[in-house]
């Protein structure tokens, strides 16, 4: 068993995370709380040393007195302390959602719609090439909203829905082996690093 | 003899070297081409020197043998530069080429290559406009049922009946995610009906801009329903930015305040059956949206409904029915029936060994 201090807290920490699969009780309150208040902790520094000096402070340093104005609209945010002037929260939200929408849609047209579509068209009869091309037009037809699954529309969603759902289970399968590797990671912890049970 | 037989040994300078401004781009950003020496496989690499009017050349970069191309990106625009390459091997350098023509960087307004993409761009959004302005002359616009969605009602009423609160999780995303954006569209009118009903809702968020839009978005809800004193501002909340902290933060919430009804609704990651499986031992009724493809199983898996990827979009205008959310499912609808046209007479072409339409898309 180890004498490492900070092994036992990890230790501790994770069984008190374990013990949640009992009843909630006040052991995980505290390791839940605790992981919270770190991680934000951990989040106001990470912003204050990678935003706040290197995009704020520094450039102001360097006279580059244009941060002014995306500073000011940005502390606008602050408004919402106050709620006579907390409508003008509103405009850096505005504007982060316009600007953040306008630059990712024609990325999306792109790479999700136009790239998909050069990859769906064909070019040979092979098997594997059919089952793309079937499975994309049902799935598709299958999100189609605009008409009742009633008669053939139906039944070209039902298939859809068939090739939705082997995906999901391939899916399933896939991450379900990674969480468990998580989980032996956890063990190895417990039985390697702080009983030395395992080698 | 010794001296004809060393020029013969001595390696051979590129020849053919171009200069342009490198297209579509910012500014700032020269081109420079060249033929591959005739020894090249002998070399190590290849030299690029710059010059602008009257100084000398400067060394700018270098290249490994078998490239035979550079980008000089520290050039200032509308200055004119000359360009020369020379060869070298471990020990030796070739004579310099001849000099480039003059060239001069400029930034582009308008990327070329990207015209499909404007062209798409217009042709979907005039769909969904067109869609919109016809659903605002009042006309029918049918939309199919969506099973989850059904039964939002049934999970508001029941957390009432019970006395119990409604947990809304809008997703791990920020506010520029398609997913959060129709999250919090679908809060708008889980808050309406929790406020009709006068059942507390709970909203922990993982991103301040999307606490932020959750916090107007339940008070204006209680608001449009004339009870704004329903409104705690307490429940509409951030928790952490940390991922798994926050899992572990809703986790403790359903565990400890029992909600009747979960609604995880948004983008999810790898916590998503974390907190589909907690909320399943607590007993409550589950619906769940995501367009997170990765995470829909574990959804379907541990929740009683799942709204799946497209219909998560549709959500908002098939539970509200407003003219402008249903103009433009109405107008997706006819964008997918161009996908499905593109897709097919691509394929058809592609079979016949025409890749016209598969070119179109070049990027």
């Amino acid at each position: 068993m180890t004498h490492d201090i900070w092994i036992w807290a990890g230790v501790v920490l994770t069984l008190f995370i374990f013990s949640s699969l009992y009843k909630d009780n006040p052991f995980y309150r505290f390791a839940e709380r605790l992981f919270i208040g770190a991680t934000l902790g951990y989040a106001i520094a990470l912003t204050w040393h990678n935003v706040i000096i290197p995009k704020i402070v520094l450039p102001l340093q360097h006279h580059e007195y244009i941060l002014i104005i995306p500073l000011c609209f940005g502390l606008l945010y602050f408004s919402r302390f106050f709620p006579k002037q907390a409508w003008l929260s509103r405009w850096p939200m505005a504007f982060a959602i316009g600007t953040g929408t306008g630059i990712s849609l024609p990325l999306v047209i792109q790479a999700s719609l136009f790239k998909q579509l050069q990859g769906t068209m064909i070019t040979s009869f092979t098997f594997s090439n059919i089952v793309l091309l079937v499975g994309v037009i049902t799935t598709l037809t299958y999100f189609f909203f605009s008409t009742e699954h009633k008669g053939a529309v139906g039944k070209i969603a039902r298939i859809g829905i068939w090739f939705i759902m082997v995906s999901f289970g391939a899916a399933f399968g896939y991450t379900v082996m990674a969480r468990v590797s998580l989980l032996i990671g956890r063990f190895q912890f417990l039985l390697h690093d702080w009983l030395g049970l395992i080698k | 003899m010794i001296f004809i037989f060393a020029l013969w040994c001595s390696i051979k300078s590129p020849d053919g070297v171009r200069a342009y401004d490198t297209p579509n781009d910012a500014g700032k950003s020269i081109n420079i081409e060249w033929k591959l020496a005739a020894d090249d496989s002998l070399l190590v690499g290849y030299e690029v020197f710059r010059a602008t009017n009257n100084d000398t050349f400067q060394y700018v970069g270098n290249v490994v043998s078998g490239n035979r191309s550079f980008k000089d990106t520290k050039v200032e625009d509308g200055l004119a530069y000359r360009y020369k390459i020379r060869s070298k091997t471990t020990n030796e350098y070739s004579d310099f080429s001849l000099p480039s023509a003059q060239v001069v960087s400029a930034p582009q307004w308008y990327h070329k290559g990207k015209t499909i993409t404007l062209i798409g761009l217009l042709l979907f959004s005039s769909l969904i406009l067109g869609a919109i302005v016809y659903a605002r002359k009042g006309k029918h616009l049918f939309i199919r049922r969506i099973a989850g969605l059904d039964e939002l009602d049934e999970a508001v009423g029941r957390a009432t009946e019970m006395g119990k609160p409604l947990l809304y999780v809008p997703g791990l995303s920020g506010m520029t995610d398609i997913a959060t954006i129709a999250s919090v569209n679908i809060l708008s009118q889980v808050a309406r009906k929790t406020a009709e009903y006068s059942t507390p809702i709970i909203v922990p968020n993982r991103d301040p801009i999307v606490m932020t839009v959750t916090q107007e978005v339940v008070k204006e809800a209680y608001l449009e329903k004339g009870r704004p004193e329903g409104y705690n501002a307490d429940n509409v909340f951030f928790l952490t930015d940390s991922q798994f902290a926050y899992a572990a933060g809703v986790c403790g919430i359903m565990m400890r305040d029992k909600p009747a009804t979960n609604l995880f609704i948004g983008m999810f990651y790898a916590e998503s059956l974390l907190l589909a499986e907690t909320g399943n031992m607590t007993g409550a009724i589950q619906i769940a949206g995501t367009d997170a493809v990765t995470q829909l199983p574990f959804f379907i898996t541990a929740c009683d409904y799942t709204i799946m990827g497209e219909e998560l979009y549709a959500a908002s205008a098939y539970i509200s029915k407003e003219p402008l959310l249903l103009g433009s499912i109405k107008g997706q609808d006819y964008s997918k029936l161009i996908v499905l046209f593109f897709i097919l007479v691509g394929s058809i072409f592609g079979l016949m060994g025409n890749r016209v339409i598969i070119s179109l898309f070049n990027i």
